[in-house]
């Protein structure tokens, strides 16, 4: 007894005392789903590489990238970035510019020769990919990864479809499809061109394949009947995209007409300006609003001096002059002939009034039914006939080129799964789930940052070439514009929830997230959940 | 990658920072910090005083290289951290009384002086209570002297371990057992209170602050300010309490941060009596945005909103803004 006087007890740390044991609620990390995510259409874990790319580690970002679309460089010029309308950060400033870090990423991979990973051993099963579009290509990709053995027949004499033909090289210049396509081929992927499959049936059995995606596009321009002069030139909008890229330069006059309203009809009417037309006009029979083609591709448009005629349909097409009639919307939002005409200049008029299916290969399919001239597919992307599935312009979605990767990427993992080769249940495109709304981040701790704009060509040098009109982020530009990312629902390693815990229950472990809750003391008071910029942990209730 | 990119995804208020070298993460980022005030301690969820006390210890205990003794005033900190026999104190700690912190701590800066461990530091703390009223004379007798000590105050605005009193602190309107929200002015008086920060500033002493939990790195930037100092200073640290303001535990920094971003907790230090810097407010909010989840001031918020006590408040608020030089220009 050499206590102190009134001191009976030895001195003992307050850690004896588990306040864990008050606890009702406790934090759980998660991983949300961000906005980007899911809305890309080609399934792209947009985040991931976001956050690998904040440190500059850009392989490993374009590494993360490729496990989902091998074709970055492709997707930085030509995506319609959906991601970027979701992006939650608009609601901040504006949005994260996710485009234009993946073709940052893409021109680094292509400038430094990063290669696709190695397939996995191969599982002796053979699949044949009807036509190299990018739907096409990107299963054959993803197949090939599985250890499938894939041949690609392409009727065409180059593989690409609509990236190589649809799109003008002043978008997407040919040497970075190129790059990108060898690239995909060199992982074992065998490309027979020229080769048009007549019979489905017949082309399975002479390379005994156990499965069939059909990925044939849509190229057929579709047809309208419209009264037209002996000398009036009238052209299909694809036909002419596709003579232009393969170098030719028609004559087109000075003043030209584009009939329609979408994607294409902006192309080609870009196009015109480029061959010389001073007067190119796109006439659409409804108003902006209704307008199909991308409000991006029709700024540029309009930057270039191409001019609209809303609310319009052709009437006739004459030597040297269009007719055209004026069109009001009724109370359903259709558009109403009026009968009042006008006549404007045209040289050349181009259709572009959308693309249909060649049913001539898919009608000897047996059991594959066609509605709406679109092939039906299951969930699954099988058709009618077993072991035959089809995606990309072919099927009833919405068409761009990222859908068409989105379908590729869907359907290998189902002909994967279809095949037995023990994947395991097929990935789902869009991950399940609410994604990550604003009002779940802690938006306090970003600090404002406005978005870093593209370099542009300046106007007068863009309709005088076909140069590539979008340049492309350096390195300072597109570290920064990664670094804008909220990382919506992810743990991005902010130290906050660390910081802020009155009980220091949060550790720093090595495994998972890098934090851990220590339920011996975590008093559940939510502190680290209110404070999470990333809304990246919850509260759930404890299990008594 | 390129060093040219000054912008680094989380903006500088997070406590860490994964792109940032550590030496510019806080000390709170630190598996290693030192915890001076450890697990098991029995304050409230969500306490905010629990958290202030750590951020401040843990800072000086840096600044100091681990050469620091605390002394305790009577208080919530006091009795959540020490029941007898247990501590939660990983540094020397000492308590007396309610009212004498200030004096035991100059007692202790100067046996210290007198057996020539001027490497050893003396930090005296206590809550709003034992400083603003209890303890004032002490600590005003500690500034006069300009004792080495640094006196730190958690202001939760009231006697929060006795169970929720008003003090010198309390800010007008709010309710509290003693200033309840009945009769024709509900809560507590307007023209009462003490000023204790710019009362430290009268002292004409070498370093106040204010800083609040919602600020890590502009606290702990303060406290190592005071800590490279000698003589007495002052930190006061505004700690919002879940119990006593009838605020959910998990908005203890958010409703700091409504205060600093209001006006009404204004965040600045002076030397030698004059004000040296501030920190800008970064979004305005109204009085009403700080004061709206807060339960103490529900009586304002009743079927119709009390909008002749509310501007009152806000003209306080407003009346820092422009004191303090709160809102130049635009600030991000």
């Amino acid at each position: 007894m050499d206590k102190p006087f009134a001191i009976t007890l030895d001195v003992r740390s307050s850690l004896a005392n588990h306040t864990g044991s008050w606890r009702s609620e406790r934090p759980v990390y998660v991983d949300g789903l961000p906005p980007c995510n899911h809305a890309c259409p080609a399934g792209e874990q947009i985040q991931g590489w976001l956050y690998s790319a904040e440190d500059g580690s850009y392989e490993t970002a374009w590494r993360r990238l490729v496990a989902d679309n091998p074709f970055p460089a492709v997707m930085g010029r030509v995506c319609y970035h959906p991601c970027e309308t979701a992006c939650n950060r608009a609601q901040l400033d504006s949005a994260v510019g996710i485009n234009s870090v993946e073709r940052f990423l893409g021109d680094e991979a292509i400038r430094q020769g990063w290669q696709l990973p190695a397939a996995r051993p191969a599982t002796g099963k053979r699949v044949l990919v009807v036509g190299a579009g990018p739907a096409g290509l990107s299963a054959a990709y993803h197949l090939r990864q599985r250890g499938h053995a894939v041949e690609v027949h392409e009727a065409g004499s180059k593989p690409g479809g609509m990236m190589r033909f649809g799109i003008p090289t002043f978008r997407l210049p040919r040497d970075v499809l190129d790059s990108e396509i060898d690239r995909l081929l060199a992982t074992g992927i065998t490309l027979q061109l020229d080769t048009r499959v007549n019979d489905l049936t017949q082309s399975m059995q002479q390379g005994s394949f156990d499965a069939v995606f059909l990925a044939v596009g849509a190229q057929l321009g579709h047809r309208a009947y419209i009264p037209a002069g002996q000398a009036a030139q009238v052209l299909d909008a694809l036909s002419l995209l596709s003579t232009v890229s393969d170098g030719e330069r028609p004559q087109l006059g000075r003043a030209v007409v584009v009939y329609g309203g979408g994607n294409t009809a902006m192309d080609a009417a870009r196009t015109a300006r480029r061959l010389g037309a001073d007067d190119a006009v796109v006439v659409y029979r409804r108003t902006q609003a209704q307008m199909p083609a991308n409000q991006v591709e029709l700024d540029e448009a309009l930057d270039e001096g191409v001019r609209v005629r809303w609310l319009r349909t052709i009437v006739e097409i004459g030597d040297g002059v269009t007719t055209l009639e004026k069109m009001r919307l009724d109370a359903d939002g259709v558009p109403q002939p009026t009968g009042e005409l006008e006549q404007i200049t045209s040289e050349t008029v181009v259709l572009a009034l959308g693309q249909d299916v060649d049913r001539s290969l898919l009608d000897t399919v047996p059991g594959l039914s066609i509605a709406d001239g679109v092939v039906q597919v299951d969930d699954t992307m099988m058709t009618g006939c077993p072991g035959v599935f089809a995606g990309g312009d072919v099927v009833p979605a919405q068409r761009s080129v990222t859908v068409g990767i989105g379908h590729g990427r869907t359907a290998a993992q189902h002909i994967d799964s279809w095949l037995g080769s023990g994947s395991g249940p097929p990935a789902p495109l869009v991950d399940l789930g609410m994604p990550v709304e604003f009002g779940q981040l802690n938006a306090w701790y970003f600090s404002d940052a406005p978005h870093a704009v593209r370099p542009r060509l300046e106007v007068a040098r863009r309709v005088s070439d076909f140069g590539e009109v979008v340049g492309g982020l350096d390195v300072d530009t597109a570290v920064y514009e990664a670094r804008r990312c909220l990382s919506c629902g992810n743990c991005f390693g902010c130290d906050n929830c660390f910081g802020v815990c009155p009980d220091n229950a949060v550790l720093k472990v090595e495994t998972g997230h890098g934090y851990a809750i220590d339920l011996d003391y975590c008093k559940g008071c939510g502190l680290c959940v209110a404070e999470c910029p990333s809304g990246a942990i919850v509260m759930e209730p404890e299990q008594t | 990658m390129s060093e040219g990119v000054k912008f680094y995804q989380i903006g500088s208020r997070a406590v860490g920072n994964r792109l940032l070298d550590e030496s510019l993460r806080t000390g709170q980022a630190s598996p290693d910090r030192q915890n001076t005030l450890n697990s098991g301690h029995r304050a409230c969820q969500g306490c905010g005083e629990a958290l202030g006390a750590r951020y401040v210890v843990d800072a000086a205990f840096r600044a100091a290289k681990g050469k620091l003794i605390a002394v305790n005033g009577t208080g919530c900190l006091e009795v959540f951290s020490t029941p007898y026999p247990e501590s939660s104190w990983q540094l020397p700690w000492l308590h007396s009384l309610f009212a004498n912190a200030a004096s035991v701590a100059s007692g202790v800066a100067a046996a210290l002086k007198a057996t020539g461990r001027d490497d050893i530091r003396v930090l005296a703390q206590g809550g709003d209570g034992a400083t603003v009223d209890i303890g004032l004379a002490a600590v005003s007798g500690m500034f006069e002297r300009n004792d080495d000590v640094l006196y730190v105050c958690y202001d939760n605005q009231a006697y929060m371990n006795t169970g929720v009193q008003r003090s010198g602190a309390t800010p007008p309107a709010a309710r509290t057992a003693t200033t309840e929200a009945v009769g024709p002015r509900p809560g507590n008086l307007f023209g009462a209170g003490k000023d204790m920060p710019r009362i430290a500033m009268a002292h004409e002493i070498s370093y106040v602050a204010t800083a609040t939990v919602a600020e890590l790195h502009d606290l702990e930037a303060k406290v190592e300010k005071a800590m490279s100092l000698r003589g007495a200073r002052y930190l006061h640290v505004l700690v919002p309490c879940p119990l006593g303001w009838g605020s959910a535990p998990a908005d203890t920094i958010r409703l700091a941060r409504l205060a600093q971003r209001s006006g009404l907790f204004p965040v600045y230090e002076a030397e030698n009596g004059e004000v040296t810097s501030t920190l800008p407010i970064r979004g305005q909010v109204p009085v009403e945005d700080y004061l709206r989840p807060q339960k103490r001031f529900a009586h304002l918020f009743g079927d119709r909103p009390d909008t002749e006590v509310l501007s009152r408040l806000q003209l306080l608020a407003d009346r820092n803004i422009a004191r303090f030089g709160l809102l130049p220009e635009e600030v991000h």
